[in-house]
């Protein structure tokens, strides 16, 4: 079809395509990419990215969404192979029942197997697991000089590598078979913690991070003193008596906002405000608490579309990863708080030490912090920079699939290896973050 | 509805619609062109809980293949209690209003072998004097616009056919649906450029599989405002409607 308005998750920034072609069966990935010109097309999933790691500004994409057929599952050794545009939330649909889950689920189950694997996506149980590509054993891959590859640890390992967190750049992904953790039921006992400074959250965090497979913080970046939030821990738990299956459907009560907000509605007061309500309702949850998996994983999903909450003019996720040090963290908070900028949402994990396969993965030892900003033009984009500057300065990195402004030097300082990665670039293949941090 | 039979099978809408059968764990037979595809879907069905999925590949507006169509059908699912015909086609209007085979071929893959099916497994519902034939027309059938009135005449014409076929078989219990969509995302529609905006297919789907699990209605509007849209342009007079823009 032709250009059209692709938005990536965060609406900024706004570009049009010249083309957004459709696959919707495997067989049609060949002639497309035949048929494309040099540094043309890029594919795509379900546009979750919130920058431009996902669009392609006056060229061409390549939605992949309905590629999305189950091709075989195997419920006793747990492993599932489907197509690459099956969606987390239909995986989980089919899995659960069967009392099997992905080893890895992000903040949202509304994106496909293809962009999990293309971002070397992370979920709140990083600690244990790692990142999505160690699950992954193999996967079908189009290239314009190889339209049937298939690649795993054991064959094409160096395109295995590069694909994972490769950024659509490598080729199409067609296919995936990836590993499933068996759990005892469809529900999460969870526990609600709250902290009132970032020493708390780390020593708390600790603690449970040795008991619960899953761990998150939220916090709120605008309290005046210090990072004032609540620890959320969690583990697979079968549903209790009195509750037959729990909730494999997917479909609870889903919210829709009808149009983007005015800008005005969010700004400091009202942003206080909202921080204070979330944090009043979590404090009030009981401590302990059993939970359908969906409300635990994906608390975002429950309205549709949030990300129009943030205007026509959209909004910006940082998202870094820096040393596990107070004085870090706390160079960045005062540098928000004092710009006066606030972010509703802001994410705290640790990152535990299991390698990934992928040689440009963002998940390291460390810490990892992911604020949303509402976009107000050079001023936030220079609260961007400034939080740059630190991160940079303790040897941080930031995170391609939540980004749609870091300068070329930013991308190379955070992933040092990068070069390495360009023998495996598909030549039809690109998109408007590479090549802005590739200079090209 | 537990045995289904879906001429089509592979379109976007038909699958959504097949999905939502294998949920609910019920019997499919499967009529596409591709036996390659046909597989993968069937696999696909499997594990989303279809009970069984028998798959055949035909070219339905092949007449002389009717026949082993109808054969593998009475012999795979003899039972068979709700038939769905799906397939069609968007031939561009405006090369195939000014090409006479253009036009022909739109008009018999989409009306034509359409009707010459429908006739034969109406047979079938009769003798069992039960179950459901469901057919997907379109919006486009009700009125002749400028933009695509070749394949509005088709479908238009099928639903004619459907409506007649209604009266006769009502009075041995067998239903009809005559299923009319608005315009939806799917790969028929891909080339036009207000595309992205048209009704994705799992929401036409959940409406179809609603409508075909009730008794009624006779005929469906989906997404549901087609219903009231259509209403007036059924009653606008044609000197009006010759005049109203394209949009
Ligand atoms: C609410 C929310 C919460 C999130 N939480 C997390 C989180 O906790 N952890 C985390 O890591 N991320 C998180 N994300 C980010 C999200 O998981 C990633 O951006 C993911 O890659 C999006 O997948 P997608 O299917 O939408 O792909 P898109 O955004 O459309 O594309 C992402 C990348 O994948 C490539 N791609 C997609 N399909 C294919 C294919 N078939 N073949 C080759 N390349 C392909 C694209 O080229 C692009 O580079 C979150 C996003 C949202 C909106
Ligand atoms: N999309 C719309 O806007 C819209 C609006 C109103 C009504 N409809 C109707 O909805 C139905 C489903 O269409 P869709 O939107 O899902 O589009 P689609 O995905 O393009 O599906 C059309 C399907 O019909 C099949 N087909 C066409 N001619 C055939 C033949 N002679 N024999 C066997 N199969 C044949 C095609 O097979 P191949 O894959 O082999 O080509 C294709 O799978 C159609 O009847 C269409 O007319 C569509």
């Amino acid at each position: 079809m032709p250009g059209g308005d692709y938005l990536s998750w965060g609406r900024y920034p706004r570009v049009r395509h010249r083309q957004v072609y459709r696959l919707s069966w495997q067989d049609q990935a060949a002639p497309r990419l035949a048929a494309a010109a040099a540094e043309s097309l890029l594919p795509t999933g379900l546009q979750r990215s919130y920058g431009d790691s996902c669009l392609n500004a006056g060229r061409d994409l390549l939605s992949c969404r309905r590629l999305d057929r189950i091709l075989a599952a195997d419920f006793e050794q747990g492993w599932l192979r489907c197509e690459a545009g099956t969606t987390l939330a239909e995986i989980l649909a089919v899995t659960v029942p069967h009392n099997w889950f992905l080893p890895v689920v992000p903040g949202t189950q509304q994106i496909t197997l293809g962009g999990a694997i293309a971002n070397d996506i992370h979920g709140k149980n990083h600690h244990r697991a790692g990142s999505f590509g160690r699950h992954v054993r193999q996967f079908g891959l189009c290239r314009s000089d190889a339209p049937a590859l298939v690649c795993s640890p054991a064959q094409n390992a160096e395109l295995y590598r590069a694909t994972i967190g490769g950024l659509g750049l490598t080729g199409i992904i067609l296919w995936a078979e990836i590993e499933l953790k068996p759990i005892p039921g469809p529900g999460m006992d969870v526990n609600t913690m709250p902290f009132n400074s970032l020493e708390q959250f780390l020593e708390l965090n600790a603690q449970q991070d040795r008991d619960h497979e899953y761990t998150v913080a939220w916090f709120d970046c605008l309290a005046p003193a210090d990072a004032r939030g609540v620890l959320f821990s969690g583990n697979h738990s079968p549903a209790p008596a009195g509750r037959t299956r729990g909730e494999a459907k997917p479909a609870e009560r889903q919210w829709k906002i009808p149009f983007p907000l005015p800008q005005w509605w969010l700004n400091a007061g009202t942003i206080r405000l909202l921080n204070a309500a979330y944090r009043l309702r979590q404090r009030r949850r009981p401590r302990q608490a059993w939970l359908p998996y969906a409300p635990f994983f994906f608390p975002l999903d429950q309205v549709v579309n949030w990300n129009l909450g943030y205007g026509r003019a959209g909004f910006l996720q940082y998202q870094c990863r820096i040393p596990e040090r107070l004085e870090v963290c706390h160079e960045l908070l005062r540098t928000i708080a004092r710009s006066g900028r606030g972010s509703f949402l802001a994410v705290l994990k640790k990152f535990g030490d299991l390698a990934s396969p992928g040689l440009l993965s963002f998940p390291q030892p460390g810490l990892t912090l992911a604020l949303d900003f509402p976009m107000r033009g050079q001023a936030t984009l220079e609260l961007l920079a400034a939080l740059d500057r630190i991160v940079f300065r303790y040897g941080g990195g930031l995170y391609p699939a939540k980004d749609a402004r870091m300068p070329a030097e930013a991308f190379q300082r955070s992933f040092p290896g990068w070069r390495e990665f360009l023998p495996y670039l598909d030549p039809k293949l690109s998109s408007s973050f590479w090549r802005r941090v590739t200079g090209a | 509805m537990q045995k289904i039979v879906v001429l089509g099978a592979l379109s976007a809408v038909a699958q959504q619609v097949e999905r939502q059968m294998a949920q609910h764990r019920m019997e499919l037979l499967l009529v596409g062109r591709s036996m390659q595809r046909l597989q993968i879907l069937r696999q696909d069905l499997l594990l989303r809980g279809a009970r069984q999925v028998e798959v055949f590949a035909a070219d339905l507006a092949q007449l002389q293949q009717h026949p082993s169509v109808l054969a593998y059908v009475r012999e795979k699912m003899p039972e068979m209690d709700t038939l769905l015909l799906a397939y069609g086609s968007l031939l561009d209007t405006e090369k195939a209003q000014r090409q006479e085979a253009m036009v022909v071929q739109q008009i018999f893959n989409d009306c034509i072998s359409a009707a010459a099916l429908l006739t034969s497994f109406a047979e079938d519902f009769e003798a069992r004097r039960r179950g459901c034939i469901a057919a997907i027309t379109s919006v486009a059938g009700d009125r002749g616009r400028a933009s695509n009135y070749v394949y509005g005449a088709a479908k238009g014409g099928l639903a004619i056919f459907l409506s007649g076929l209604r009266a006769r078989l009502y009075p041995c219990g067998v239903r009809v649906l005559t299923i009319k969509p608005g315009p939806i995302d799917t790969p028929m529609t891909a080339h036009l450029p207000q595309h992205a905006r048209f009704a994705q297919p799992e929401l036409v789907a959940r409406d179809i599989f609603k409508a075909l699990q009730r008794r009624r209605p006779d005929v469906l509007y989906t997404p549901f405002y087609w219903a009231w849209i259509m209403r007036l342009i059924r009653v606008m007079p044609e000197s009006w409607f010759k005049r109203l823009p394209e949009i």
